[in-house]
């Protein structure tokens, strides 16, 4: 049963990681404007901004 | 190469290279523009690219779901060179007042909705991955481990993510009233309290896992549900952001620009060409010709000359006007309408879901049971910590999951089913009222007709004389020319070359064919309308027509074979509505009303104890969709009356709003079919419950068979 001690943390821990990844995509917009996005994928210039 | 291409953006060049810089911290302005004719991918770069290339311009961003703009400019830069900018790349650009947008500006209610989602998910993941463990058969120390551990995830993540339900429930409560959220409440704060005492004490069982569940399954229903009506934004507030945040004033024969709040009564106003009025006034020079849709939905352009009386939101089309003010401000017709549609709006809210009137029935019996169990099991064994065991394991049992999934399940699979057939549904109570609708009213340009005439008499012209009325009309700009020199390239007439071809102000245009006078214009005759004459030969009328839109004639006579009561309103003439009416085969049509006529009308209605469907697009039919039980409207409306809607029909054809009738009552029956289960599943379950079988597996089972058997039955809704 000391695996408990391992695998207990290790869960936790993958699980916040998801959750801040999460969070982190809230917080900057990424789901104000999901019809643009979807549009923008298809833009010609690939060239990155200066 | 260009893969996506839509009319809106054949004007849009492809930019070349173009230096964007990014918005420094010293920021200027951040305008707000309305891009009603953006569509595809194409149209966003070239919006983009194009008002980058400006010197002025910081940075631009669109949002394709909202068609806006935002514009971050150095400060110098104002809106009309930015809307010049954008006409000029085949973009149709409005102003919007964006401090007005501000207010209800990014959707915090979904996100904070989405954060919540996201812990609960989180943390029900890890409870429930404890639990197997106890329920495995975990014991002793490693069980009292294991509990506590998801004591110190739960009962953070219950308290974050369950707040929303807390809140409803608490606001209801306070008014004496219950709704879903006060059962689901208790048993989310009851299962973790009695969880963590459970824990505290060394106990077997924590239902620590069935708070969250219940938490996160519901809060599904919620997001779902907020998406469904995020498009929805205040209608009021729509409106109030069509109107002209500024405007040019002759003050002391100087132009001064000046915020539209600034203007005041006696002001000289200039409204340029293709401008909104932001003012109520009297022509004091120019000549032009208004698009009045505002007021009465007609799509016609009416003149407009020296003392004529216009109003705000009206737009001038062919030349510039000046404009003397006599309402400004809260006495507009603009914001008096505004006014009009936020009150007939506070007035539908009393509307109570079939959630909440089966909630009004369920909470007193479900408290009422587990209270008895209480006392009974008290009396029994005098054990107060074992009774109050028995009575939340049956409060938690009772599963306001089914519940409080069987009306959102069942919306959602409706809403689904129903966007695919081309309806957006924005309210989420709309289905249930759109079931018990017996009226229906409908608007006539626009929602009916289509909005572009029709020309019926051309086909009776001799080709010669078709030669020649498309020669005259192609030299005049009215709008009646344009649509007959339209139709007419279109049935491949070439025309005839005349001499002397010459407009007459109010009777039309004139010219040579050889010898012979021709006169393309108003009759002179009683008959009106617009007519084509040959020399002294008989004037040949030429009739505009309205063409109707797809599948009006089947909407009309299926919702007649119904049974239900149906009207058409207009703001056009008694005889363009009486004719449209007898079309149709309608028994009811009005004519010349206008927006308060409409909502009167709605009104009369209602006190006759009438469930009136409201299907229009107009500004001017703003007031009487918010006045309806429930309303329709057509993509191609303004916007502000979209916001006001319950269901927007994205396509051409009405025959949706067939299939929106017939799903929302099967919605209706699946919601108490759901109902039913709920029923059926708690007198199976609160027996054993309250007899002190239940065991925290138990209620895991019930809560996940029963939500699932709920939307299993929601996903039978059918058209």
């Amino acid at each position: 049963m000391n695996v408990l001690v391992i695998l207990i943390p290790v869960s936790l821990i993958l699980g916040g990681m998801g959750i801040a990844a999460f969070l982190w995509t809230v917080r900057h917009n990424q789901y104000e404007d999901i019809e643009g996005d979807a549009a923008r994928i298809l833009f010609d210039d690939d060239e990155p901004n200066p | 190469m260009s893969v996506m291409s839509c009319p809106g953006c054949a004007g849009a060049p492809l930019a070349e290279e173009t230096a964007r810089s990014f918005p420094a911290s010293s920021a200027g302005d951040t305008v707000s523009l309305s891009l009603p004719g953006i569509h595809c991918a194409a149209c966003v770069s070239g919006v983009e690219r194009g008002l980058s290339r400006l010197p002025d311009v910081l940075d631009a961003r669109v949002n394709l779901s909202l068609k806006r703009v935002s514009v971050q400019t150095r400060g110098d830069a104002d809106e009309d060179s930015l809307i010049n900018a954008l006409l000029e790349l085949g973009f149709e650009a409005l102003p919007l007042d964006s401090d007005t947008l501000r207010a209800g500006e990014g959707d915090a209610a979904g996100r904070a909705l989405l954060l919540r989602l996201a812990v609960a998910g989180f943390a029900m993941m890890n409870v429930m991955i404890l639990s197997v463990a106890v329920w495995a058969g975990a014991a002793d120390a490693t069980r009292q481990l294991f509990h506590w551990i998801s004591a110190i995830i739960a009962l953070p993540a219950v308290a974050f993510a369950a707040r929303p339900f807390f809140a409803s429930a608490l606001s209801v409560l306070r008014v004496g009233r219950v709704n879903m959220e006060v059962p689901i409440s208790l048993a989310i704060l009851l299962a973790s309290g009695l969880s963590l005492y459970e824990t505290m004490a060394g106990g077997e069982d924590a239902y620590f896992d069935a708070a969250l569940s219940l938490t996160f399954f519901l809060l599904i229903g919620r997001y779902l549900d907020h998406r469904t009506r995020a498009a929805a934004r205040s209608a009021a507030q729509e409106l109030a952001a069509l109107e002209v945040p500024s405007a040019t004033c002759l003050r002391g024969g100087e132009p001064v620009r000046v915020k539209a709040a600034d203007i005041v009564v006696g002001d000289l106003v200039q409204v340029p060409a293709g401008g909104r009025l932001p003012v109520d006034g009297v022509i004091d020079a120019g000549r032009s010709q208004l698009d009045r849709s505002l007021l009465t939905g007609e799509s016609l352009p009416v003149a407009a000359q020296v003392g004529h009386e216009v109003v705000s939101g009206e737009v001038n089309l062919s030349n510039p006007l000046i404009v003397r003010a006599t309402a400004v401000g809260q006495d507009t017709t603009l914001r008096r309408m505004a006014e009009m549609v936020a009150v007939a709006e506070s007035g539908r809210s009393h509307y109570t879901p079939l959630a909440d009137r089966a909630a009004r029935l369920y909470a007193p019996l479900v408290h009422g049971v587990a209270a008895f169990a209480f006392i009974g099991w008290f009396i029994v064994t005098g054990d107060v910590r074992y009774s109050l065991n028995i009575a939340i394991a049956t409060l938690i049992i009772t599963c306001p999951c089914a519940l409080g999934l069987a009306v959102p399940a069942v919306t959602t699979a409706a809403s689904g089913s129903l966007f695919r057939k081309g309806l957006l549904i924005k309210s989420a109570t709309a289905l249930e009222r759109l079931a018990e609708v017996d009226a229906v009213v409908f608007d006539k340009t626009g929602t009916l007709t289509d909005g572009t005439p029709i020309l019926e008499d051309l086909q009776n012209l001799s080709a010669e004389d078709r030669a020649v009325v498309l020669a005259l009309s192609q030299s005049s700009a009215h709008p009646i020319s344009r649509l007959l020199a339209a139709a007419l390239e279109g049935m491949q007439v070439t025309p005839t070359s005349l001499d002397d071809i010459h407009e007459i102000a109010g009777r039309g245009v004139e010219g040579l064919d050889g010898l012979e006078r021709v006169r393309l214009g108003k009759s002179q005759t009683a008959v009106g309308g617009t007519v084509f004459q040959r020399g002294d030969a008989a004037e040949q009328v030429l009739r505009i027509d309205e063409s109707l839109r797809p599948g009006a004639q089947d909407l009309v006579a299926s919702i007649q074979s119904q049974g239900l009561h149906v009207e058409l309103l207009s703001g056009d003439t008694e005889f363009a509505a009486a004719k449209l009416g007898a079309r149709l085969g309608l028994e009811r049509s009005k004519g010349d009303m206008l927006p308060a006529d409409k909502i009167d009308h709605l009104a009369t209605l209602q006190s006759q104890g009438k469930r009136v469907l409201m299907v229009g697009d107009g500004l001017n039919d703003m007031g009487a969709m918010a006045q309806a039980f429930v309303s329709i409207s057509p993509a191609s409306g303004v916007d502000a009356t979209r916001a006001t809607s319950d269901i927007v029909l994205l396509g051409r054809s009405l025959a949706p709003v067939q299939d929106a009738l017939k799903v929302s009552r099967s919605a209706r029956a699946r919601i108490r079919e759901n109902f039913g289960i709920a029923i059926c599943y708690n007198a199976v379950a609160v027996p054993l419950a309250v007899l002190g079988f239940a065991s925290p597996l138990m209620a895991a089972l019930a809560m996940s068979s029963s939500s699932i058997l709920v939307i299993l039955n929601a996903l039978r809704v059918r058209a």
